[in-house]
């Protein structure tokens, strides 16, 4: 039998669409006012997750940005069922967060450097990771290589989305394999992962960042920590899997608190540029083309006829 | 196609569920014939090379230089044990970022040496432990994946037992993929499956189904292009005819891959992989910066071009008789449509 009380229950004192409770230090915040202080407790330094279109607000020059392949639409391979239907949730997600998938791609400007940006949100499925985000993924990374703008991927993501299978499992090797190519390309890739970066999202482009940046406190991490402790009965230490935990192990160059984010960005980028591309005699003759200096070229020239296998293969990396 | 087809009470579901989890127990079976062991039947010579040069020897992968009919090779492969005490040695074949570092140290070697690699695919996945995580696991099975799209040489993958998602692709990244008969691959152990999407690990048979991880299934998805049969009741029941049968079905790869000019062989490699995958297209591709007033000429042109391709590529069907991605001779042939170089 519930008491009346005299007064207004506390739920209704703090109506949940106006505040939010900080789940770190308990305060209730104001919601417009933590907008305002980019979803960063103002007490604590909690970083609340962001959405996807405040994120690229936050980091990018007003109006520069040009989103691309947005047409892309997940289906289901596997004609999967579980609780619901993958198409289900995929409508579902869609309504609730009105975004088509996990990841937006585009072109635009940081301080005045164009780059190509990728960002994720995780209110999509969890950010999870299925064909149309690597796909996304992949787009951004040959888009950096092609034009030669250095590349940015904010990530945010649970990890492969189970219900598309080892199609979804396959976005590891293929994003990695264009990581391959960009790096060859001498095109810089700073990766900045945000809460959570986890399971097959960090086991591939996440992790391979010409400079790794993250959000203060992001769980970041190939295994969920139940898993971990749960396999092998070991008590975890305490901030395991935080992005301080990743810095002090070597894997982060730096937790950058989000109102900086931007600021760290330029300084980056400024310092950071794709490595110059010099002229040199293209072998079959047809006249002068560009190279990057001094690096090898994984893809190797489009002239494929040229040469067998071992005389290829022992080529020096800028070909005559 | 799967539709509708997961009550329990659908008898037909009932005994799809009981063939896919025998299929699920056959690849985990603990006298399967691991990665030695089928190296060693295999391989007239063989010498097993130890450690990463950074951390320590993890013995959860194991990897060296053998000799297959005439083809000298690099192997790589994941190693469960087959008592007990020679599997908590090999931590049930789940590696410590160190064993995918030795790998990689592997894969480089083979490629100085123009040596072809052969990876046996055999793990539960990575290790997800709390020295696993200190060590980078993540990191190793990005690298080890990136090194292995771009090595120039020849990548041999035979999947032989369980295909445990990133710890697998770890060492799955080749020109071609084979897959034992019993052997599965999938994103996520049945278990894990089940108990994130179903909440209780007792669905784990019915998560089996739906992620199609069977050697056949694959098949189907074109993630493996060729299953190799296993004899009589299993691998585990002939250790020397399974890998008699392994070897014929590698060496002829080997013969064929070995003709081919290594730029041409890293490209067709990158586009298997660069075509994984299922999506369509909802609307015209227009381009938002021609939308609202034309910011950069040239990604409007770029992007009407990736248009026009794109309508051509709008993929998709899930339907299993259609492979999802080109056939390998077509790959040969044709760049992939987005390359701009
Ligand atoms: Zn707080």
């Amino acid at each position: 039998m519930p008491i009346k009380l005299p007064f207004r229950p506390r739920r209704q004192e703090f109506p949940p669409d106006l505040w939010t409770r900080c789940p770190d230090c308990g305060e209730m915040l104001y919601n417009k006012q933590l907008e305002k202080n980019l979803r960063v407790c103002p007490k604590c330094g909690h970083h609340f997750r962001l959405r996807v279109d405040a994120r690229l607000r936050l980091l990018l020059d007003q109006n520069s940005f040009a989103e691309r392949d947005g047409a892309l639409k997940s289906v289901d391979p596997l004609g999967f069922i579980d609780q619901k239907p993958y198409l289900d949730r995929l409508e579902a997600a869609e309504v609730s967060t009105g975004l088509r998938e996990a990841a937006v791609w585009g072109t635009g400007s940081i301080g005045g450097h164009r780059v190509v940006i990728c960002a994720m949100d995780f209110a999509f499925m969890g950010g999870s990771m299925g064909s149309v985000v690597g796909e996304k993924v992949t787009r951004a990374i040959e888009a950096a290589r092609s034009d030669r703008l250095p590349l940015v991927i904010v990530s945010s993501s649970g990890g492969a989305r189970m219900q598309e299978g080892t199609l979804a499992l396959m976005q590891l090797a293929k994003t990695c394999a264009a990581l391959g190519r960009l790096a060859g390309a001498g095109v810089p890739y700073i990766s900045v992962m945000t809460d959570p970066t986890t399971g097959g999202v960090f086991a591939s482009f996440a992790a391979l960042g010409d400079v790794n940046l993250a959000e203060p406190r992001a769980l970041i991490g190939f295994a969920g920590a139940r898993v971990a402790a749960g396999t092998i009965a070991e008590e975890l230490p305490p901030g395991f899997q935080r992005a301080e935990f990743l810095l002090e192990h070597g894997f982060l160059d730096e937790v950058v608190p989000r109102p900086q984010l931007r600021d760290r960005l330029i300084a980056l980028l400024r310092l950071f540029r794709p490595a110059p591309l010099v002229p040199v005699e293209s072998q079959n003759g047809t006249g002068p083309m560009l190279r990057s200096l001094g690096l090898m070229d994984v893809l190797g020239d489009r002239d494929e006829t040229r040469g067998s296998a071992e005389a290829a293969g022992s080529q020096g990396p800028a070909r005559g | 196609m799967q539709a509708g087809t997961l009550h329990e009470r659908d008898p037909d579901h009932a005994a799809l569920r009981e063939q896919v989890w025998t299929r699920v127990q056959l690849a985990r079976n603990v006298r399967r014939p691991h990665a030695l062991e089928l190296m060693r039947h295999m391989a007239a010579e063989i010498v097993e090379l130890h450690g990463d040069r950074l951390f320590r020897d993890d013995p959860a992968i194991v990897g060296g230089l053998a000799r297959l009919d005439r083809h000298r090779i690099v192997f790589v492969g994941h190693q469960k044990g087959a008592e007990t005490d020679e599997n908590i040695r090999r931590n049930f074949g789940m590696p410590h970022p160190e064993g995918y570092r030795k790998g990689i140290r592997l894969f480089q070697l083979a490629e100085r040496l123009k040596l072809p690699v052969v990876t046996i695919v055999d793990t539960p996945g990575a290790f997800p432990g709390q020295a696993s995580e200190e060590r980078g696991v993540a990191e190793a099975i990005a690298r080890s994946i990136q090194v292995l799209s771009g090595l120039r040489t020849p990548v041999v993958v035979v999947i032989t037992g369980e295909g445990g998602s990133g710890g697998a692709v770890a060492l799955g990244v080749g020109d071609v993929v084979l897959a034992l008969e019993n052997a599965i691959y999938s994103v996520i152990s049945p278990e894990g499956c089940a108990s994130i999407l179903w909440r209780s690990p007792e669905a784990a048979q019915d998560a089996a189904v739906a992620m199609r991880l069977t050697a056949a299934d694959q098949a189907e998805l074109g993630v493996i292009d060729q299953v190799v049969a296993e004899p009589g009741q299993g691998a585990h029941t002939d250790h020397a005819d399974t890998a008699k049968r392994l070897k014929a079905a590698i060496v002829a790869r080997l013969d064929e891959l070995a003709d081919q000019p290594v730029d041409a062989l890293v490209q067709a490699r990158y586009g298997r992989f660069r075509d994984m995958g299922a999506w369509t297209t909802v609307e015209p591709v227009v381009p938002r910066s021609e939308r609202i007033g034309g910011l950069a000429e040239r990604w409007g042109l770029t992007d009407r071009l990736r248009g026009l391709l794109e309508s051509g590529r709008a993929t998709l069907t899930g339907s299993v008789e259609q492979p999802l991605r080109p056939q390998a001779g077509d790959l040969a042939d044709e760049p992939p449509l987005r390359e701009e170089v």
